[in-house]
């Protein structure tokens, strides 16, 4: 279909990009083909402040494309030869990692809390 | 230095405070991002997010969780707020088949009011419905029956106006609702487990001689299709108040302030004679700003909110205890960013 040409012709710039090293990258992703679509600013702002925290990434933004549609625009740059995508896949890494650590530390403390209240004899349920 | 101490100050409230003005709220957005700042190393760094996270349970029961998480961005605490509200799955009822309906509420309203109850199932137990798949199977379908008849009451009063002594089943509530098991869900859930959660909400008024009989089909659903989905009452949250005193306050300006602000924030101490205010428990703030009404009184305090401290507030409605809905509410943010490395991967391969 003429979206997923359109993908694929984004995806082989990215490539292109990533051996020559060049300086913008901008990446449209369309998220037509997924069944459960993108809340824009669940991930889209979350990943945003994740990426923006990396030193090289000398910009980094994102727009929904209509409010009507579960799309994003991210688009990435970074100074000098890094390829774009690095940042983008740091930022998911990096994301996945604060809700591992996120996810421990509230069952931890759900747990101390049962604890204390089971030992000053309250009912739990 | 006292120039450079009032500078590192500004920066500092900069960073981690947002000022409530009269007029407006300023250092909204968060701005500590490598570079914005000289001398302070911005970049994302794991180690340094869990020595400064924590999170505090302040109060838990059967149906509401109030928390702490303190060390987080907005960007993120905010994901998880809105996947609570609109991207944990619950079951409720989607289709019903009305074999009978001779009420005064119409077909389409009742199945609206029925689609709003909530349905006691864990949701993690099911799988959501194919596309195109009309009947439903056992993995993914809760079968429920409604009949209800209202008759006159033989043994009523001659002259009784009460409807309850005049009429049988005239009310029908939610635990006329049965159900129906499919397949061998009676073998993995016990009698009992699979109802409505609350037992007495109204659904119809009859009077005698109107009938309703029918069929619901329960399908697991996200909020974000149908608000019926959504397995919190609500979910919020609102940052840690600051409130500072720039100027000592004594006197009737002790009491005036102590009046302005939610009751226990200030507290009004007796020190050597005079009566002196003080800062006890800023949380207990509800932030009215009536403090700015009061033109002598408003230079003396900084109303605040500290950036990265949010007391959030998850009221469930009964399908899942609110810390399960927490954790499940992680583990889709969890999930979105595996989708995407995935994609990526699978990008990058070829």
């Amino acid at each position: 279909t003429e979206e997923d040409q359109e993908l694929e012709r984004k995806i082989s710039g990215l490539k292109t990009s990533m051996t020559e090293g060049e300086r913008k990258t901008a990446w449209k992703w369309s998220r037509q083909l997924e069944q459960i679509d993108t809340e824009y600013h669940t991930l889209g702002n979350s990943l945003h402040y994740m990426i923006m925290k990396n030193p090289e990434v000398e910009f980094c933004g994102y727009t929904m494309t209509h409010p009507s549609d579960s799309k994003i625009n991210l688009r990435i740059q970074t100074g000098g030869t890094l390829p774009a995508v690095e940042p983008f896949q740091r930022g998911l890494n990096e994301l996945m990692n604060v809700c591992k650590h996120v996810l421990d530390r509230f069952e931890a403390s759900i747990k101390d809390y049962k604890d204390q209240k089971a030992s000053r004899n309250e009912s739990t349920f | 230095m006292r120039l450079k101490m009032a500078a590192s100050q500004a920066v500092e409230e900069m960073r981690g405070r947002v000022v409530l003005g009269e007029f407006g709220v300023r250092n909204v957005h968060t701005t500590d991002f490598p570079g914005n700042y000289s001398g302070y190393d911005d970049a994302w760094d794991q180690d340094r997010f869990e020595k400064n996270f924590r999170v505090d349970v302040v109060h838990m029961d059967e149906n509401s969780l109030e928390f702490d998480m303190v060390g987080i961005d907005a960007a993120i605490a905010n994901a998880f707020r809105r996947i609570l509200l609109a991207e944990v799955p619950t079951m409720a009822v989607e289709k019903v088949l009305v074999y009978n309906n001779t009420s005064i509420v119409q077909d389409e309203i009742l199945a609206h009011r029925l689609g709003l109850i909530p349905i006691h199932a864990d949701p993690r137990l099911f799988e959501y419905r194919n596309q195109g798949d009309e009947d439903g199977t056992e993995i993914d379908t809760l079968r429920f029956r409604l009949q209800v008849r209202c008759t006159r009451n033989p043994h009523a009063a001659k002259d009784s106006s009460d409807p309850n002594e005049l009429y049988v089943n005239h009310k029908v509530y939610t635990r006329h609702m049965t159900w129906i098991p499919l397949g061998n869900q009676a073998d993995l859930f016990p009698e009992g487990t699979i109802r409505p959660v609350h037992d007495d909400i109204l659904i119809a008024q009859l009077r005698p001689g109107q009938e309703i009989d029918l069929l619901m089909h329960c399908v697991k659903g996200i909020g974000k299709d149908h608000a019926k989905f959504s397995p919190v009452a609500t979910a919020s949250y609102r940052l840690l108040p600051d409130i500072t005193l720039l100027e000592p306050v004594e006197g009737e300006a002790a009491e005036e302030l102590s009046r302005c602000f939610s009751p226990g924030v200030i507290e009004v101490q007796e020190v050597q004679g005079k009566k002196v205010a003080r800062v006890a428990n800023p949380r207990l703030d509800t932030f009215s700003r009536e403090i700015f009404r009061h033109e002598k009184l408003k230079k003396v305090v900084r109303l605040a909110r500290v950036r990265d401290h949010y007391i959030f507030s998850v009221e469930s409605t009964g399908v899942l205890p609110p810390d399960v809905l927490v954790s499940e509410a992680i583990k889709v943010l969890m999930g979105k960013c595996r989708r995407f490395l995935d994609e990526l991967d699978a990008v990058q391969m070829d």
